[in-house]
């Protein structure tokens, strides 16, 4: 009897023996809030599955420095740009080394074969990988690359030449962007040889800080530190994606130091976090931008007046407390204030119901009209709840005398329909790819945009559009400044949306973690992380 | 008896065949394109949407998607995830286990628990004990799992700091996927040579929250079941007889009334079983479970067309296999139905 219950007594000591997650000093868990849908960066279009692929495996010719969205060289040590605009030539860095995993040993150094092999996976549609895992390169046709790119010529082994159809200012950033990772062709061509061509976008290999390891799916990624990073090694030894989808159980990972850093702590948990001395929290301004768009290409919204009342009757203060609760600034231009050329000199339209009935009278309204407002149907940075919003907006908008029906999808329809241009107003919003204005004013607002479903307004100013697209074929600094600024201003005096909010970007780690800052395009970033 | 299993199993066909119909067409009615949830806010060229399309065989009339879905079906090719990519099979069995070793320890919590309750509030009817078990078991059946699961983690997790918060196993374990069930794998010989028993208590360990959680609502049907079944029992004449042979009261609760009671119970937890999948999408999601309910929640939003008609016809196998095995056991347990 005795000896059963000496027997009892060590299993179950042995079981709690460990119960705070047992994890050394150089062990980093990053708690990430979903799964990844590949690890191939020309692939995918999501955060999660860029955070575990391009931001940990691999690298770019040209890259965003840490903490900003400036250009810095990468792979690429310098480049050059031809007078015409077309031609960039990069010399690339010698000596950077691939990956050597537990499934590829590499041979040699990363040379332009790689830079080719990586850019006509997507843009050669006679490339061998073209077709691998369906042939959608959303991120690479959805800025145009198919359009902007000539040809990927090799001029030596460290020179890669790139020719356009036409000048494209924000190509080097589009370079910097996360598809256009480099990704070793020497791998490749070993898959292609044992008939295993689509494990390139599962298992990756690249010149990153951290090699892929293994992923458990929808549990754990696990990288280590890459001892030979042409940037130096990082700081801690291994780096592991707990996958916690749910953000009230980050914050308790967080609090007993199974994770030392989570992703998206939820609004509300944040008073609290602020006062645990174990947790610091840092925050930025989001490259997001929430607004409402009037579809004018339906009546009454083809009314600049109309349009003009709708912004002037929207209390926006009034949402940042209720739907931001607070973390999150005022809109007035449709890009974030964090992009360069953003346009401070435009006064923000004033919240006036007088006035805003004024301009609906002289628009032939004295009385108001019914309409329908689409609420966004998920929730996201730039619009965390967009039925309360949409309640708030019904309620502003009664006042002038607009009867407000809101209407919500699901979120395939939502987009569905409102790509298609079947809604009246409807609440949408953006998060930046690159920090370029172009991302913002002619993706979202150019005469383009309207046929390509992502000009929700359906807006297309000829004045508008000829300056943006002057913009883009300019690569000097301070003439595209001008130029987007101007661009703002008939924005702002047209108003085919009323822009709502720039939602701040919070991330929470243990207070022994530093070296970690936020980036302005929504990634996280280790590399430089710190254990203390 | 294995006659009768096989007879059974049979039956999976023409479900089989329903279900692929049903889901193949259901999932269709439903608004929403998954092409244009691929390309997000940004929108698509209506050339490049077309050539999506075209890649993912959705530009085909919706009939010829079917045949074509179902010959490749026969030929053991579930077809693949729009969003990641990888084979509808792979996926399903990646994660497959980890419900299945969630649920059956949820079961086994809820059995081991739920029937010596359910015994005792029915030898011990109409007394306090009675009352507060039965009222217990009310409180746990109403318990959102959502709520449940973080008060569990609350107090175990957060303030005892006894169990993990979430996950399967610490994060410093290489598990080898041998079965894909950690408390087998964490057994294997290399697993026990590098690392000893701690990777297998570690994943225990990880089990106790997620179990509870999960396993509460059988609990409390499971023990108001036995009680209203042994109540219905220890009513019977040949109770009164094993009473009169002057038996103890424990070989009459154990030997006569629990072997007849135990029909409708084991009918009971077939059921659950087979449904364990509702239990399993919430609790996934709260401890970070890699299953396949959370798994197939999202292919849901993201109109998956193939994750989704796969993992269907995946679970209903699961459930009529099940519901076979129940019916076989009803054989096991009262020899009469054996005739």
């Amino acid at each position: 009897m005795l000896h059963k219950s000496l027997m009892t007594l060590f299993v179950v000591s042995l079981l709690f023996s460990c119960s705070k997650g047992k994890s050394d000093k150089s062990t980093f868990v990053y708690c990430s809030e979903g799964s990844p849908t590949a690890f191939n960066p020309q692939v995918i279009t999501d955060g999660t599955s860029d955070n575990a692929s391009a931001q940990t495996v691999y690298n770019r010719l040209v890259q965003f420095k840490y903490g900003t969205t400036d250009i810095e060289p990468g792979l690429a040590t310098d480049w050059e740009i031809s007078e015409d605009k077309l031609i960039y030539t990069f010399n690339l860095r010698k000596g950077v080394k691939f990956h050597t995993t537990n499934f590829f040993t590499p041979t040699r150094e990363m040379n332009a074969d790689d830079v080719l092999f990586s850019v006509n996976r997507m843009f050669d549609a006679s490339n061998s990988y073209h077709k691998v895992g369906g042939g959608n390169y959303e991120y690479f046709n959805g800025m145009d690359m198919g359009g902007i790119l000539k040809e990927v010529k090799k001029l030596d082994d460290y020179k890669v030449q790139f020719v356009l159809n036409k000048p494209e200012a924000p190509f080097l950033a589009n370079v910097a962007m996360s598809f256009m990772s480099v990704l070793s062709k020497e791998y490749a061509d070993k898959l292609e040889a044992e008939g295993k061509k689509e494990n390139i976008d599962n298992y990756p290999v690249g010149t990153g800080p951290f090699v892929f390891r293994n992923y458990v799916k929808d549990n754990l990624i696990k990288f280590d530190a890459f001892a030979d990073y042409w940037e130096g090694a990082p700081k801690i030894s291994k780096l592991v994606f707990a996958i916690t989808p749910d953000a009230s159980v980050r914050y308790q990972k967080l609090k007993t130091g199974e994770c030392q850093f989570i992703t998206e702590p939820s609004p509300t948990d944040l008073p609290a976090m602020r006062e645990n001395q174990d947790i610091s929290i840092v925050q930025d301004a989001g490259l997001n931008v929430g607004y409402l768009a009037m579809n004018t290409e339906k009546k009454p919204f083809d009314n600049v007046l109309v349009r003009k009342a709708i912004s002037m009757a929207l209390n926006k203060a009034n949402y940042i407390d209720a739907i931001y609760l607070g973390n999150a600034k005022v809109a007035k231009n449709p890009m974030p204030p964090t992009i360069w050329s953003y346009n401070d000199e435009i006064a923000d339209t004033e919240y006036n119901i007088e006035k805003a009935k004024e301009l609906l009278a002289k628009a032939g309204y004295p009385n108001g009209f019914t309409s329908t407002l689409w609420t966004l149907p998920v929730s996201r940075p730039y619009n965390p709840n967009g039925k309360k919003m949409g309640e708030l907006m019904q309620a502003d908008l009664a006042k002038i005398g607009i009867q407000i029906e809101l209407i919500s999808y699901d979120w395939p329809t939502y987009l569905k329909k409102s790509s298609a241009g079947e809604h009246e107003m409807l609440q949408m919003g953006w998060t930046g790819d690159n920090g370029d204005p172009d991302n913002f004013l002619n993706t979202l607002l150019g005469c383009s945009a309207v046929g390509a479903g992502s000009n929700y307004a359906r807006w297309c100013d000829k004045d508008f559009d000829k300056v943006v697209n002057e913009a883009k074929l300019s690569t000097d600094l301070a003439k595209r400044t001008e130029l987007y600024k101007k661009a703002q201003v008939i924005f702002n005096e047209k108003a085919p949306w009323a822009p709502v909010a720039h939602s701040i970007v919070f991330r929470a780690m243990r207070s022994n973690v530093s070296g970690y800052k936020i980036d302005p395009l929504g990634h996280d970033i280790f590399k430089y992380v710190e254990l203390k | 008896m294995l006659t009768h299993f096989l007879k059974k199993m049979l039956s999976l066909i023409p479900t089989l065949v329903g279900i692929s119909i049903i889901s193949f067409f259901l999932i269709r009615l439903i608004p929403g394109d998954p092409v244009l949830l691929l390309v997000g806010e940004r929108g698509a060229d209506p050339e490049v949407y077309m050539q999506m399309k075209k890649n993912l065989g959705l530009d085909l009339p919706i009939y010829q998607q079917y045949f074509h879905y179902i010959g490749n079906v026969f030929q053991g090719d579930l077809g693949t995830s729009i969003v990641s990519k990888r084979a509808v099979t792979e996926e399903f069995f990646g994660r497959f286990p980890a419900t299945l070793e969630l649920g059956v320890c949820a079961m086994v919590f809820a059995i081991l628990i739920g029937i010596p309750l359910g015994v005792i509030a029915a030898v011990k009817r109409n007394s306090p004990l009675d009352y507060i078990l039965m009222g217990t078991s009310l409180t746990g059946y109403s318990m959102p799992i959502f709520w449940w699961g973080l008060i569990l983690i609350l107090i175990f997790s957060v303030q005892l700091g006894i169990t993990p918060v979430s996950g399967r196993i610490d994060v410093i374990y290489d598990i080898p996927h041998l079965t894909g069930f950690y408390l087998i794998d964490t057994l294997s010989p290399t697993v026990i040579n590098e690392e000893g028993l701690m990777p297998f208590f570690s994943a225990l360990k990880h089990l106790i929250l997620p179990s509870i959680a999960m396993g509460t609502i059988p609990l409390a049907i499971t023990a108001r079941m036995t009680r209203s079944s042994m109540l219905e029992v220890l009513g019977e004449d040949f109770i009164r007889t094993a009473k009169a042979k002057g038996l103890s009261s424990t070989q009459i609760v154990i030997h006569h009334a629990l072997r007849n009671a135990l029909i409708p119970i084991v009918t009971v937890i077939g059921l659950m079983f087979g449904s364990i999948i509702t239990g399993a999408i919430l609790t996934e999601t709260i401890f970070s479970w890699p299953g396949i309910g959370k798994w197939l929640v999202a292919s849901i939003t993201s109109r998956d067309y193939p994750v989704i008609q796969g993992g269907l016809l995946f679970i209903a196998s699961m459930i009529v296999f099940i519901n076979a095995l129940v019916d076989t056991l009803y054989l096991l347990i009262n020899p009469k139905l054996r005739q």
